[in-house]
């Protein structure tokens, strides 16, 4: 019958009209500046700077290695390197940013700058709200607006900051191990200085150097 | 195209031809697109497909670029489908630098694709149907199960549309057991929706009315001009690189390909549909059989690849057709040569030979049955 297929379809709308008062499944939407659903833990935007503790200055985790502005798509980061050096969070000696823009209105979100930061320096940030009358300025992030704290950190991906957090754990316990083992070596070196009878066989002497060479230097370099 | 307005013209001379301008910015061209349609009444006698207007250098942008730097940009080619044009990009890198990928990457790579195969196809039968003057109803249920995937690539990826998830040798997160899960919860909706989509229009007597016969694609014409995907198959020509190929573990699938008889719009329509049935049923294998283990071949340097010199092509069903990435490698850390096979370009060249002797309003029809994204088409 001619008209068949038509009603046919409509009561399939009919059916998802009513339904809709029924079952959430047709009915999605919600009502959205009021009403907010919770953004994904993996949710991301723009790119953020992490810092240890309260001072965004002092414990900027960034070393000004200049990778991610390398490895940038759209090349939207700008980095210059310091000229003095500051502890970082094991009390090695690094460089930091003294300028640090980032501008998000050629950012693409695409989180390639997280991927290739080998210190867990720059995070993605999960704010979206970002409108602003000003054109220029507004969208060119410097370092005081792109500095984050861990804390927040934890709050937007709590998953990813436990992994880092644990990550950084791990280091620093690592460096003060290789810390003790290295002021072990000297001392023991001191005492071979002292007694040349007493010393250990060359070899195994040789390789406890070799090791503990570099962690020597940096402690070093705190003092 | 102003040259061609002072070229004789064959059929100037033969009663009144009116030239219409559809676009750049016309609401049913799906962006900005521009045909240049002559009418003698209503009937289409000449149709010049005008693109260009969103070139963004795709392919230079790759080749100053790292391997890596170029996955992203690769999400805005087909906007729609970022998962499966990131699949092709990785395939050609991994066939260039002889990469291997984990298995479990693979069932992940499976997942995401037919995942986004669904939801393309439930966008384009919804936007199809609105360009036939189904204002609203229909594109609002294919947009609301459209959304539910997309949910799920935000979870697992970050993003919605611009995932950039995958990497050369394997993905760059893993999925969770509960995101796992998600999609599984997610699968028994997606036959349902397709039932009632089906019930919805499929025998409405103006649709048919409207759709065959409409925007014919002889299969000789299909295959001359390189069409590929459902367009392809719409026109009975059984080629699915899913099955020619067998990419990734294609292979190890039980699908079947929907092959079409006529080639009009309708089948077109209807091929879309019975895609998207199959793809719930490849969904439905890979969660079954998807194994633990790593996700990323632990060799491989995302950073500074320097693929030894030679050259790859790497290509995978998109759901637009086959999308294929060719690169040239001279040793250094970007490709030499760079260059994308768009499936709804070479698709979309066709369109004067689908809209001959047509009236005007269907050629807005059978543009859309094309299925095309101007990021891809001007890359």
């Amino acid at each position: 019958m001619l008209g068949e297929g038509i009603i046919q379809g409509l009561l399939e709308t009919a059916r998802n009209f009513f339904g809709s008062y029924v079952e959430k499944d047709r009915l999605t939407t919600v009502q959205f500046p009021e009403e907010r659903r919770p953004l994904p833990e993996a949710s991301r935007n723009f790119p953020f700077l992490l810092y240890d503790g309260t001072d965004p200055d002092a414990g900027l985790r960034c070393v000004s290695c200049q990778i991610c502005e390398k490895e940038c798509p759209p090349r939207c980061i700008h980095i210059e390197k310091s000229k003095d050096k500051k502890p970082d969070f094991v009390g090695k000696m690094q460089a930091y940013p003294a300028v640090f823009d980032i501008d998000v209105s050629v950012c693409m979100s695409c989180q390639i700058c997280v991927e290739v930061c080998p210190f867990d320096a720059i995070r993605m940030d999960t704010e979206f709200e970002l409108s602003t009358t000003d054109r220029f300025g507004s969208l060119l992030y410097t370092k005081r607006e792109l500095a984050k704290s861990n804390e927040y950190y934890r709050k937007i991906h709590p998953t990813e900051a436990a992994e880092c957090d644990a990550r950084r754990a791990k280091d620093v316990e690592d460096t003060k191990a290789k810390a003790a083992a290295a002021a072990a070596a000297a001392a023991a070196k001191a005492a071979q200085a002292k007694d040349p009878a007493a010393a250990p066989p060359p070899a195994s002497s040789a390789s406890t150097n070799g090791a503990a060479a570099p962690a020597r230097s940096e402690v070093k370099e705190n003092q | 195209m102003s040259n061609d307005l002072l070229e004789v013209d064959p059929i100037a001379g033969q009663g009144e031809i009116m030239e219409v301008s559809m676009g750049p910015h016309h609401p049913s061209t799906h962006g900005v697109f521009r045909m240049d349609v002559r009418l003698e009444g209503e009937k289409v006698v000449r149709l010049k497909p005008v693109f260009g207007y969103l070139h963004r250098n795709h392919e230079k942008i790759a080749e100053h670029g790292a391997y890596l730097a170029a996955i992203p940009y690769t999400d805005r080619l087909d906007y729609l489908c970022s998962m499966t044009n990131n699949w092709g990009y990785c395939l050609a890198v991994e066939k260039l630098a002889g990469i291997t990928v984990p298995e479990r990457a693979e069932y992940i790579r499976v997942i995401v694709a037919e995942l986004t195969r669904f939801q393309n196809h439930a966008g384009l039968v919804g936007f199809l149907l609105q360009d036939m003057g189904a204002s609203g109803t229909p594109l609002m249920y294919a947009f609301r199960e459209r959304e539910k995937v997309l949910d799920l690539f935000e979870s697992l990826s970050g993003a919605r549309m611009m995932c950039n998830y995958m990497r050369f040798g394997g993905l760059r997160v893993d999925a969770t057991a509960a995101w796992l899960d998600e999609v599984r919860r997610l699968l028994p909706a997606l036959p349902r929706f397709l039932d009632e989509f089906e019930n919805l229009l499929r025998a409405n007597e103006i649709l048919m009315a409207r759709t065959q016969g409409t925007g014919r694609l002889s299969r000789e014409l299909a295959v001359s001009a390189g069409v590929t995907g459902p367009m392809l198959r719409a026109s009975g020509v059984n080629y699915d690189v899913r099955k020619v190929d067998k990419y990734g573990i294609y292979d190890r699938f039980d699908f079947r390909v929907p092959l079409g008889d006529h080639g009009d719009v309708y089948d077109r329509y209807m091929m879309r549909i019975l895609e998207m049935r199959e793809t719930v049923k490849i969904l439905e294998q890979a969660l079954r059989g998807i194994p633990e283990g790593p996700i990323m071949d632990p060799k491989v340097r995302l950073r500074g690849l320097r693929p030894k010199a030679g050259e790859a092509y790497g290509r995978i069903e998109s759901p637009k057709g086959e999308l294929g990435f060719f690169l040239i490698s001279d040793g250094t850390t970007n490709p030499y040569r760079y260059r994308v096979r768009p499936p709804s370009m070479i698709n979309l060249t066709i369109l004067e030979d689908m809209c001959l002797g047509q009236n005007i309003a269907d050629v807005v029809v059978t543009l859309g049955s094309v299925d095309i994204v101007l990021g891809e088409v001007d890359r």
